[in-house]
């Protein structure tokens, strides 16, 4: 069985290989609208997650878990899904900038 | 008036937990505990008097708590998501012993005679079993996946799902050694499971695929028999940002409420022949849907990003009755044993709102810190929780 880092990492090619736009800068998002993507983070990603990020029934997305990822390829994940497991497409719900903020935001936390 | 000095009583009383053998005697079947999930502490709450007795902090990961109680409702056993078992002693008002079991739970229950406490685990996947009054090891069941749906039934037996092998167990913990038996399959990723009340009928929900599996628990080798195989195939599924709850779930007039999976559903089922009889329309997606007590009525909370609001459907005619917006983010509701309140929290607005049920007007507000969970000592009496 693939590791759940193996299933994330391969399933964020896709995601990798459509047109990605120029990833902004933390400081593209407005600071009130950070604020709320960090509850969101930590609230509402954590439901799965969990509120440290060490997983649930989602993966975990702490330091060692995203050791590989990329911004981008988080983001693909956050805003389209992953087919066929529990991970929704937030698609609906965040836009591009702020999927990029996210995913800055989880891989920034592996610096701490 | 009485009763306020009698909730001061208790306050009191609880405040001095080390003269607590020397003070008032006070009984606990009016308390509770609300979750504070990011700051890893509980309430101790008095449910008559609408109000909080006392925080106990140290818990750990709180998302995802839940509880069980001793059947004496002296002691509450929480369930945190990092593999914390704790006991609390709500007379003393304190941790009466804790424990790290494991590193990633989803919750537990506890066996009907009160002697045994079971936790379900996701890292390492398994079934964990305590003495409840030590909370040493007991059993260790392990499981090639994560464990979901863990319920008591009759005569200290456990059951369960494993979400990612599509199987349903029974443990019987009754002999000098654990006999556990696999009930069968049930299908794709069983994210819940419930027991009826009269302890039939062990459901398990699917997010795989569609449908559910039912096991009758009064046969002596219980059966998947699955149901409801092709609901909502006539339109695409919507993304389903939060798990639905199956705990705690409906079951009136004799149907059973169940949240669709990907829709904005209620879906009515008869449990005579397990076949759909109606669909309610909602607000969101579904995470609890809970039957208020001596009343036609269920109440249902939604996922984010529609879960500032809460509604209530008649089980007779399938309409939404009620829209309410009680707050931010609401996580759990719980009913008095009776049915004449429900408390419901609001995560992001930092309290619990206490609900007339039959006016459906405020009684009280109580601040609380990102709350979910709430948990009433009555549930001691209830089976599969």
């Amino acid at each position: 069985m693939p590791s759940p880092l193996a299933l994330l990492i391969l399933l964020a090619a896709p995601a990798l290989a459509a047109p990605v736009l120029a990833p902004p800068a933390l400081a593209d998002v407005a600071p009130d609208r950070a604020a709320r993507l960090e509850h969101l983070v930590v609230q509402d990603c954590g439901s799965c997650h969990g509120l440290t990020m060490k997983g649930g029934l989602g993966s975990p997305l702490t330091p060692e878990a995203l050791a590989h990822a990329t911004p981008e390829g988080l983001a693909g994940i956050i805003l389209d899904g992953i087919p066929g497991t529990a991970m929704p497409p937030w698609r609906p719900l965040i836009s591009q900038a702020e999927a990029i903020w996210i995913a800055r935001y989880l891989l920034k936390d592996q610096d701490r | 008036m009485i009763r306020t000095t009698l909730a001061a009583a208790f306050a009191a009383a609880l405040l001095s937990a080390p003269a607590q053998a020397d003070g008032p005697t006070f009984a606990t079947g009016g308390l509770g505990l609300v979750i504070e999930r990011a700051a890893g502490s509980v309430l101790v709450v008095d449910r008559i008097g609408r109000e909080t007795l006392s925080r106990i902090d140290g818990l750990g990961d709180l998302s995802h708590a839940s509880v069980n109680f001793s059947p004496d409702e002296r002691f509450a056993y929480v369930f945190g998501r990092d593999g914390g078992l704790t006991r609390i002693d709500l007379l003393a008002g304190r941790v009466d012993r804790r424990i790290l079991q494991a590193g990633n739970s989803i919750g537990g229950a506890i066996s009907d005679d009160g002697a045994l406490v079971a936790v379900s685990n996701y890292e390492p996947g398994g079934i964990k079993v305590f003495d409840a009054a030590t909370l040493t090891l007991v059993a260790d069941i392990p499981s090639p996946g994560k464990t979901v749906g863990l319920v008591d039934l009759p005569g200290r037996r456990f059951a369960w799902a494993v979400w990612d092998a599509g199987e349903a167990f029974l443990a019987d913990l009754s002999g000098p050694a654990p006999v556990v038996t696999k009930m069968g399959d049930t299908g794709a990723n069983p994210y819940d499971a419930v027991l009826s009340g009269d302890g039939r009928h062990f459901v398990v929900g699917l997010f795989g695929e569609k449908g559910l599996t039912a096991f009758d628990m009064w046969d002596p080798a219980p059966a998947p028999v699955r149901f409801m195989a092709d609901y909502g195939k006539e339109g695409e599924d919507l993304p389903v940002y939060k798990m639905p709850h199956l705990q705690g779930w409906a079951f009136t007039e004799g149907q059973f409420a169940l949240p669709a999976v990907g829709r904005h559903e209620i879906l009515w089922v008869d449990r005579s022949t397990l076949a759909q009889t109606a669909r309610t329309p909602l607000h969101g997606q579904p995470i609890f849907i809970l039957s208020q007590p001596g009343s036609p009525f269920v109440w249902v909370n939604f996922a984010t990003p529609r879960n500032d609001t809460l509604q209530v459907v008649d089980s007779r005619t399938h309409q939404v009755v009620a829209t309410l917006n009680p707050g931010a983010a609401v996580l759990h509701m719980e009913f008095s044993p009776r049915g004449h309140e429900v408390w419901v929290s609001s995560r992001d607005d930092n309290k619990v709102i206490v609900f007339d049920t039959r006016t459906r007007a405020v009684k009280a507000e109580i601040a609380a810190n990102s709350p979910s969970g709430i948990f009433f000592t009555a549930r001691a009496h209830r089976i599969g929780l």
